[in-house]
């Protein structure tokens, strides 16, 4: 089964019902329906063909909405980029999956425009919001792209469930970003198993802040859709004192976060026992939760199952950590989600006893399909498994398992920071710092932080006379980087520890640092 | 002392959210938020310089949009809580 049809069923089944809530529109299901279908035929007249891609650079929005299903309703695969995005990466992801349309908003449309005139491939550039005359040469406002409600809507052969559905660009250690190829079958699986154990129906109502560029944010929309329940759709965290009032106004029933939420969100002090009464669950995943974090999440929210999860962008999600598990496994991630499996194993690929570290591997119909023309990338994920005819995910994540089987994250196989949730290549840091004129090494680590999980921390050597302070760096990293990816600290060294073979080591600069920082007594 | 104030936020804000979005000037109404300035861990910086620099105890409760999202909301916001804290300290 496609994706697309989920809505087409919802709409069917609860045409009235809210679908979507924003704070600048509501929309029904029947309505979300009929719009993704205009815009989907309106796709189709402007040239979007089955299996095209399509780049969707937009905030959370009802457009983005709309605009996921009606790429899909095309029979295009959409490819979502955070909206902090710059014009450089968003160029090299335009160029790399050679995407036929862009769809933005006003606010970025600058970005996109640099990006687009380096990018042969695009034929048409949306622009979802603001005045009907956009600003730039050759993008057309969604009005005009939109097709008449009483058009002939979506004839035709526009695909099969083993086609793509879409395509997430995640960051690689090598500092280029890679495109996750996910099929109509992949997302239906995940969002499937997903939705079983979350126990969703169309009774819920799931407040979504996290950007839906972000696949954990991007399946809140999905499973919402999937099951017919209401999606309360918000832009930002940073007023927690908003989101509260507006999840006690829209009887929220599911709160997603992630741990930089969670740790705003208990630090609220006029939050007290018993809010938001209608809330069932609250899940976290991204990173874990420190098991105070938990407690403290248990005692305001005493009535709300919590679930501890983890996963990656090249299979959506892995584990899950039954919520009636957590007081005795409180620092587990818990077990494979239905459907699916998921086992340590050693070096050569054999599964390990419990206790004994090992690497992840997922085997399910989760599993993403490769790297968008990547085949070296994709034969280090994707290796053959216990069966000759198919092959599983190797996740690069560390893991161990209890007795009873539970798995515990332990650590990372390669350098990637976990900084507000989202993952971080050094690498593309550290690319990004070395255009910097006076740069002579730099080392991107994590360090660890209360409310980020871990914080992009530079250490740079400088060339003598280069006059570079902290302000710079960030600077020059904030025209480049995602915001997420921005340093918050810089250190200048006079130079950086190396390997023997002369590489920098971002291990030694990195024990170097927990060194100061015991002996600082911090 | 308005002036002062407001100079100060600003600049407060100009050196550590401004030029994320490549820009040099803000308008002192203009929405930081809309903006995209500032987001969950922006506010939190936000907060702990008012605290520090102005000497006010920020509630969470008024952490909103209507105190904070622009630099001649904070200005009011921080001129009416110093206020509201002298008061208290005479009374």
């Amino acid at each position: 089964m496609r994706f697309e049809q989920f809505l087409r069923d919802s709409a069917r089944r609860l045409p009235d019902k809210t679908a979507l809530i924003t704070q600048a529109r509501r929309l029904t299901y029947s309505q979300l329906d009929d719009l993704s279908d205009e815009l989907a035929q309106g796709l189709i007249n402007r040239g979007v063909c089955r299996g095209d891609r399509v780049v969707l650079f937009l905030d959370n929005s009802p457009e983005a909405v709309v605009s996921i299903f009606a790429v899909l309703k095309a029979g295009a695969v959409f490819c979502p980029v955070n909206p902090s995005t710059k014009a450089d990466k968003l160029a090299y992801i335009v160029n790399n999956c050679r995407a036929r349309a862009l769809i933005t908003q006003q606010k970025i449309a600058h970005v996109a425009a640099d990006a687009v005139f380096a990018s042969p491939s695009i034929a048409l550039t949306v622009v979802a919001d603001g005045d009907a005359a956009p600003s730039h040469r050759g993008f057309v406002h969604w009005s005009e792209v939109l097709a008449a409600p009483s058009a002939p809507m979506l004839s035709g052969d526009l695909g099969i469930d083993i086609d793509l559905a879409m395509l997430i660009y995640t960051s690689g250690s090598t500092g280029f970003p890679k495109g996750v190829m996910m099929t109509h079958q992949n997302v239906v699986a995940a969002a499937t198993s997903i939705t079983t154990y979350l126990e969703n129906t169309a009774d819920d109502v799931i407040l979504n802040v996290l950007p839906i560029a972000f696949d954990y944010g991007l399946y809140q929309v999905l499973m919402a859709v999937k099951v017919g329940a209401t999606l309360v759709l918000e832009k930002s965290f940073a007023f927690p004192q908003l989101i509260l009032q507006r999840a006690a106004e829209e009887k929220v029933t599911g709160l997603p976060l992630v741990p930089t939420m969670a740790a705003i969100l208990i630090a609220q002090r006029n939050l007290a026992p018993g809010a938001l009464p209608h809330l069932r669950y609250i899940t976290n995943t991204a990173a874990a939760l420190p098991p105070t974090h938990i407690e403290r999440l248990q005692a305001l929210f005493p009535h709300v199952a919590l679930y501890s999860m983890y996963g990656l962008t090249e299979c959506k999600r892995c584990t899950w950590l039954p919520p009636s598990e957590l007081k005795n496994r409180i620092s587990s991630v818990g077990i494979a989600i239905p459907g699916t499996e998921a086992y340590v194993v050693d070096g050569d690929g054999n599964r390990v006893a419990p206790g004994v570290v090992g690497e992840l591997v997922i085997r399910g119909p989760h599993v993403m399909k490769g790297y968008w023309e990547n085949p070296e990338a994709t034969a280090r994920a994707l290796r053959p498994g216990p069966h000759e005819w198919e092959k599983v995910l190797y996740t690069g994540d560390l893991f161990r398992t209890d007795d009873d089987g539970f798995l515990y994250f332990v650590g990372r196989k390669d350098d990637i920071i976990k900084s507000r949730g989202e993952k971080v290549a050094p690498k593309e840091v550290e690319n990004v710092i070395y255009a910097l004129p006076g740069v002579a090494e730099v080392a991107v680590i994590g360090v660890p932080d209360p409310i980020l999980g871990s914080a992009i921390k530079a250490v740079v050597a400088t060339e003598p006379g280069a006059g570079l302070g902290e302000v710079d760096v960030v600077r020059h990293c904030a025209r480049f980087l995602e915001d997420y990816m921005v340093p918050k600290f810089v250190e200048f060294r006079p130079s950086l520890p190396k390997t023997e073979s002369g590489k920098i080591s971002r291990r030694l600069v990195a024990e170097a640092q927990a060194g100061n920082a015991r002996d600082a007594g911090v | 002392m308005t002036g002062n104030l407001t100079q100060s936020i600003r600049e407060f804000i100009e050196t550590s959210f401004l030029f994320r979005e490549g820009r040099d000037r803000l308008a002192d109404d203009e929405s930081l938020l809309a903006a995209g300035l500032i987001d969950s861990t922006g506010i939190l910086e936000l907060v702990s310089y008012l605290e520090s620099e102005f000497g006010i105890l920020v509630l969470d409760e008024e952490i909103v949009p209507e105190n904070l999202d622009s630099v001649s909301q904070i200005a009011a916001y921080v001129t009416s809580k110093q206020a509201a804290q002298s008061i208290a300290a005479v009374a």
